[in-house]
């Protein structure tokens, strides 16, 4: 799980780096994944949210808490109050660049919390086998069947608000619910990893089986991992915004869920105050994005069928082809799905 | 059918587990339920048989054992007995839920269904059309996929209903007019379930998108569609053939995917106002309505657990292997 992290953070900090394309380029070849617009794109982004988490709250101009202007209802953006006021007359723009810290922690505290329990859980199931993988897959499976938010949002609303400073607390809780599907997805490429001939052969040598599984076959998880540890991160990210956006934790700790709550208690969404609900809502929807591109991304790696048209488009090989033929392969007029094999292949078909 | 009665076993487990997680909420919340009920039931008159109930029922200053309690849930979970609300009036939550639950589920049912269908079939066609300019929609897919759904309600609300007045901002029907089985009452409901509706699909079809996509881009390249494609069937008929087994993996994907879409509807009609179990829900957790949340989870989780099944059924119909085993 710390690669998860690591490889994501390492990759988004070099990419908008201004030392230029080469540096880029490289990097890209010798990892060959931010060679798709689409990583690029979620690292980007990514990069962007984790420095806002990290050096927002300094560059807030005003106190989300401070009360302006003394109007009754939301003043519209002005130079005064770049993205508008709120109906207590609170900065926007403020409110905005604090509130992502809370999320991004909450979110990848959560995310590292319910990969760590979903590779225990998955790798010790497929590994083990037998009784036990019978055991946990049906626990697997339980946490997946069971609607989490309703659970969520009764135990939260009727725990209070004695816990709903904490974010550790809040990670923890939102965790609990969010393994159930990496460990199904690790127990499964376990499963197929454990008869592997390299495997076979590091038990005839007599290895011990945690060593088996922490040199030999979780090395061979990370992509899976890093995927079921972004799609976490994104669970979490919604469940935290959601169950702000109900009111359910402290007021007074900010996060872009508790504004949508705050707008929605002054009916912003049927009065027209947009400059109010658009930032944080946006905010939430782009960093969710962010997340589920680098997803496709490890995606398309993993698989690589599902980038051979990305990639030979891309690529100046498939430019030195003649024009008519790729316009023809283009069209349609053979077969439509043979194209991306056709291409790759240069053969005649 | 083996793979329908391991499913079986599944939800009869789950629904177990759901049950005893469901006796277990207010006995693990800090606090004392039986207090919070008591305190709204001023004006009420109190016997001592119902405050014996009551520690009954929520594990509070009762001599029952732990054991005892449970049985007891038990029973009159089997009786249809799931308490009384304090916050409508002290209704049974059976009539309280029984009145919100057709909201829900027409909302949400329809919804998941319309998006279902029409996300599966425009994967097919980004799938099939790979590298085509519909390709360059899956950012935008993706960015509608993570959006919060209830900021896509607030969007819907903002440009629909305030600034066109296309549609009502709220609510499942005009209070004037009451439930009959007419037109004007009919088109009412239909006028004001489209903006909720539209935003569960919106923000749920792009999962089915992109997954369908990606099944199809692989499937595409097997070697059973070539050889349909050789053969010389028509177009559509290879599509449709690779487009039966790409989806497979979108119907077992059902199970992760309905629990999302009935958690993002909830939040949709707290939004529109809708009076549907989200609402309900909702109030009952800002009320301490400790019995109604109860049944609220135990209906919800019966309804995923049922849209469940009926995948499974789906999935045992679209795919003949699971019926030759056994």
């Amino acid at each position: 799980m710390a690669f998860g992290i690591g490889t994501v953070t390492a990759g988004d900090l070099a990419a908008p780096e201004p030392t230029g394309p080469p540096a880029i380029s490289r990097r890209a070849r010798a990892i060959r994944l931010p060679r798709s617009g689409k990583i690029r794109l979620g690292l980007g982004l990514l990069a962007f949210f984790l420095l806002l988490a990290i050096a927002g709250p300094f560059f807030a101009p005003d106190n989300p808490s401070a009360t302006f202007a003394n109007a009754p209802v939301p003043l519209p953006p002005s130079a005064a109050h770049l993205l508008g006021t709120t109906q207590l007359q609170q900065d926007v723009l403020s409110q905005l660049l604090v509130s992502g810290r809370s999320t991004l922690l909450v979110a990848i505290l959560a995310g590292a919390i319910a990969t760590a329990l979903s590779v225990l859980i998955g790798v010790t199931a497929g590994y083990i086998g037998g009784l036990a993988d019978d055991l946990l897959s049906m626990l697997a499976n339980i946490f997946l069947v069971m609607p989490a938010l309703p659970l969520l949002i009764i135990l939260t609303g009727l725990l209070g608000r004695s816990l709903s400073g904490n974010d550790f607390v809040i990670s923890l809780i939102i965790a609990v619910t969010g393994w159930a599907w990496g460990a199904r997805v690790l127990r499964a490429q376990t499963l197929s990893l454990r008869n592997r001939d390299y495997v076979d052969s590091a038990r005839l040598i007599g290895e011990r089986s945690w060593r088996i599984i922490v040199s030999e076959i979780l090395p061979n998880l990370i992509p899976i991992v890093a995927s079921s540890f972004l799609f976490t991160v994104l669970y979490a990210v919604g469940t935290y915004t959601a169950l702000a956006f109900l009111g359910l934790f402290n007021p007074s700790s900010w996060s872009w869920g508790s504004m949508l709550f705050n707008a929605q208690l002054a009916n912003a969404e049927t009065s027209g105050y947009w400059w109010w609900f658009v930032p944080p809502g946006l905010a939430v929807a782009l960093l969710g994005t962010s997340l589920a591109l680098l997803n496709f991304g490890i995606d398309e790696f993993i698989n690589p069928r599902l980038r051979a048209a990305g990639l030979t488009r891309s690529r100046r090989g498939a430019r030195r082809q003649p024009a008519a033929r790729q316009q023809r392969l283009m069209r349609g007029r053979r077969p439509f799905a043979l194209t991306p094999v056709v291409r790759g292949e240069g053969s005649q078909p | 059918m083996v793979t329908i009665a391991r499913r079986l076993g599944i939800y009869l487990v789950t629904a177990i587990v759901a049950i005893s997680v469901d006796f277990m909420i207010p006995r693990i919340i800090p606090g004392n339920p039986v207090d919070a009920v008591l305190a709204k039931m001023q004006g009420v008159p109190i016997t001592k048989a119902t405050i014996r109930s009551l520690e009954l029922q929520f594990g509070v200053g009762t001599k029952a054992s732990l054991w005892a309690q449970y049985l007891h849930f038990w029973n009159n979970l089997l009786h249809g007995n799931l308490g009384i609300s304090t916050s409508n009036g002290f209704e049974p939550v059976t009539t309280v839920i029984r009145s919100a639950l057709p909201w829900t589920l027409g909302l949400v049912g329809l919804a998941t269904v319309i998006s279902f269908v029409a996300g599966t079939a425009i994967g097919v066609l980004v799938g099939w059309r790979h590298s085509r300019w519909l390709d360059n929609l899956l950012p935008a897919a993706t960015f509608f996929q993570a959006a919060p759904y209830f900021f896509l309600a607030f969007l819907a609300l903002d440009l629909f209903s305030t600034k066109l007045g296309w549609f009502p901002s709220g609510g499942g029907h005009q209070d004037l007019d009451f439930p009959a089985m007419n037109w004007t009452y009919f088109a009412d409901v239909i006028d004001h379930a489209i903006l909720p509706a539209l935003t569960i699909v919106v923000a749920s079809a792009a999962g089915w998108i992109v997954g369908m996509r990606n099944m199809m881009v692989t499937t595409m390249d097997e070697d059973f569609v070539l050889i349909a494609a050789a053969k010389g069937l028509p177009r559509w008929r290879v599509v449709w053939y690779a487009a039966r087994n790409a989806v497979l993996p979108s119907v077992s994907g059902f199970s992760l995917a309905v629990g999302f879409i009935v958690s993002g509807a909830l939040l949709t009609e707290i939004v529109f106002s809708y009076p549907g179990l989200g609402l309900l829900l909702v109030n009952g957790v800002g009320d301490n309505d400790y019995a109604l949340l109860q049944g609220i989870f135990l209906i919800i989780t019966f309804a995923v657990l049922g849209a469940n099944l009926i995948a499974d059924f789906v999935y045992v119909f679209l795919d003949p292997r699971t019926r030759q085993e056994a």
